[in-house]
């Protein structure tokens, strides 16, 4: 399967790189195409793709961890207070100053929250802390975003933080691709290699204490791999929901439901999915680019309802 | 020399003193069942063998080694630990759940198996008469099943000591039998095995040994015959016993709640 996935992958990778209002900008063969290519598609197409694998991954390693298929990054409150952080460097206008601010900010905010996770790991053994946890971060995180857009200095400020908070990778260029890629690539080496203690997980914290699972440190290592990848995913690119959700639902079954069997798929999942969704928005003849975390949605809530109906119910109340 | 023994163990939860000092040594080759009362305190006992609780005083030593000293991977080779009503989170394939008895050995799902892992699988679900269910889904199979395919996931581990928490708990009587007949045959193969049992039948049937437990000390500790005996038990329980022999087996059977 995961041959097929990334045949996949590279194909929306390069079809990311041709589409848009200068369709095949190579074509043109002169300086203005290879700047389109350079500047605006592989900044744009790689953020995709890496920011897609980030958020897949982050979901199956959730969901493996918390042995809960309705597990997503948001759900730890992680994107919330990356969200947050976001907001507050828009608002500041040190984003206006300085561009770089808004990535850093989001993965400031992260951090933060990883360590409020942590703390949560550190003191509770079981994952009811951590979602309690994450519950409490996303409420104040979310009161905290009303807050400021209600002290919003001018409607600019307010729409400017309205659609960055709805999701979008346009006109990102290398620099933020350059500070971005180094966490969720290490995040993604951090939590790669967890998978067989997921396997473990999924006979419940006690057996898998008992199958010599050291499970704070491998709490431990999972909030902060996922801290990083969804830190920075949301930083530059805003709340993209639903994809952590998706991706690992849409392989499960293929890997006989086993955690860590769904680690690689549902990155190269969530990667082609935010690809397509990037691709998509490109080409909806809407009066203006729809943002991709609207997209996401869009299709991903419904998909979800269908998930959970089919899905074996009883497996998913446990 | 014992395979586990628990010195001068005292379990507290909070201010909650659940176990005061116990001293207890577990020998290989016997079947050792931990009867009493709800809430005596046998299933804390089994975490503190299985080192998953940390004792407040005294400890846990396995093969005169402290527990708390060993590392978990090699502590999950040498004690198996079977979880009261053991189930899994996912629809896995009963062959997979078994295999994840092997991990303490470095088995990884998601690679291709080793031939000693295959083996060791194999024979475990041999044992539980469980290689027809191997590729089915668990959440395919009935509880019995399922109670069968999860203690073929203690046995694949092949560890010297086997604790059981209530392995026959809200099974029919055929899979009791069973379940204690493959209990039996590990403690034969030379296995330290410890069972929490509610079914004081078939403590007093398939134990070499039995510790009563209650009020958070032990009430009574060896041969069936002596530690079941009327006096131990009516106490321990608050409960009016009768004895009933039965094939040259005393079987206590509940008889009247004393006030």
């Amino acid at each position: 399967m995961n041959r097929w996935l990334i045949l996949l992958v590279t194909g929306l990778y390069l079809l990311s790189l041709a589409v848009g209002p200068a369709w095949w900008p190579w074509r043109l063969g002169n300086e203005v195409g290879w700047a389109i290519v350079w500047e605006l598609r592989v900044p744009r197409a790689t953020l995709g793709l890496l920011i897609g694998g980030a958020l897949g991954l982050s979901g199956a390693v959730l969901q493996g961890w918390l042995r809960n298929p309705l597990a997503e990054p948001g759900v730890i409150g992680v994107s919330a207070c990356a969200g947050f952080a976001a907001v507050c460097a828009f608002y500041s206008g040190l984003a206006a100053a300085f561009a770089l601010a808004l990535p850093l900010a989001g993965i400031a905010g992260a951090g933060i929250a990883v360590a409020l996770l942590m703390s949560a790991v550190r003191s509770g053994t079981g994952t009811v802390s951590l979602l309690l946890m994450g519950v409490a971060i996303n409420a104040i995180a979310a009161a905290l975003i009303s807050l400021v857009l209600a002290l919003s200095p001018n409607p600019f400020a307010y729409q400017e933080i309205s659609l960055w908070l709805a999701g979008s990778i346009v006109d990102r260029d290398l620099r933020y691709l350059a500070i971005a890629a180094p966490f969720m690539i290490a995040g993604a080496a951090i939590v790669l290699g967890a998978g067989r203690w997921l396997d473990a997980l999924s006979l419940g914290e006690d057996t898998a204490r008992s199958l010599g699972v050291d499970t704070r440190s491998l709490g431990l290592r999972l909030t902060l791999g996922v801290g990083l990848m969804v830190g920075a995913a949301t930083s530059v690119a805003g709340v993209i929901g639903f994809v952590g959700l998706i991706a690992p639902h849409l392989v499960r079954a293929r890997v006989d439901f086993r955690p860590g069997a769904t680690l690689v798929p549902s990155m190269l999942v969530g990667a082609a999915l935010v690809l397509v969704a990037d691709i998509a928005v490109r080409l909806l003849p809407t009066a203006y680019e729809l943002q991709l975390g609207v997209v996401t949605s869009l299709v991903g809530a419904p998909f979800l309802v269908r998930a959970v109906r089919r899905a074996r119910a009883a497996w998913l109340a446990a | 020399m014992s395979a586990i023994e628990v010195r001068g163990l005292v379990s507290r939860r909070g201010e909650q003193e659940i176990l005061s000092g116990l001293d207890l040594a577990f020998a290989c080759g016997e079947v050792t069942a931990i009867v009493g009362p709800n809430g005596a305190g046998k299933t804390t006992l089994l975490r503190h063998l299985a080192g998953l609780d940390q004792p407040a005083m005294g400890r846990v030593e396995l093969e005169g080694a402290p527990l708390a000293g060993i590392d978990p991977g090699a502590r999950g080779r040498r004690i198996s630990f079977l979880a009261q009503a053991a189930s899994a989170y996912w629809p896995l394939r009963a062959h997979d759940v078994v295999a994840l008895g092997r991990l303490p050995h470095g088995a990884d799902l998601s690679r291709p198996a080793r031939a000693a892992d295959t083996q060791a699988v194999e024979r475990a679900l041999h044992r539980v008469d469980g290689s027809a269910l191997a590729h089915r889904s668990i959440d395919t199979l009935s509880q019995g099943e399922r109670a069968r395919i999860m203690m073929a996931r203690a046995l694949a581990t092949e560890a010297p000591v086997l604790l059981a928490d209530e392995p026959v708990a809200s099974l029919d009587p055929a899979f009791a039998l069973q379940a204690m007949e493959i209990l039996r045959a590990e403690a034969a193969r030379g296995a330290c095995v410890i069972v929490v049992l509610h079914d004081l039948g078939l403590a007093a049937r398939f134990a070499d040994r039995v510790i009563v437990l209650a009020n958070r000390v032990v009430a009574a500790d060896g041969p069936p015959a002596a530690a079941l005996a009327a006096d131990v038990i009516d106490a321990a329980y608050g409960v009016g016993f009768h004895h009933v022999l039965v094939d040259g087996v005393m079987q206590p059977v509940a008889w009247e709640r004393r006030q």
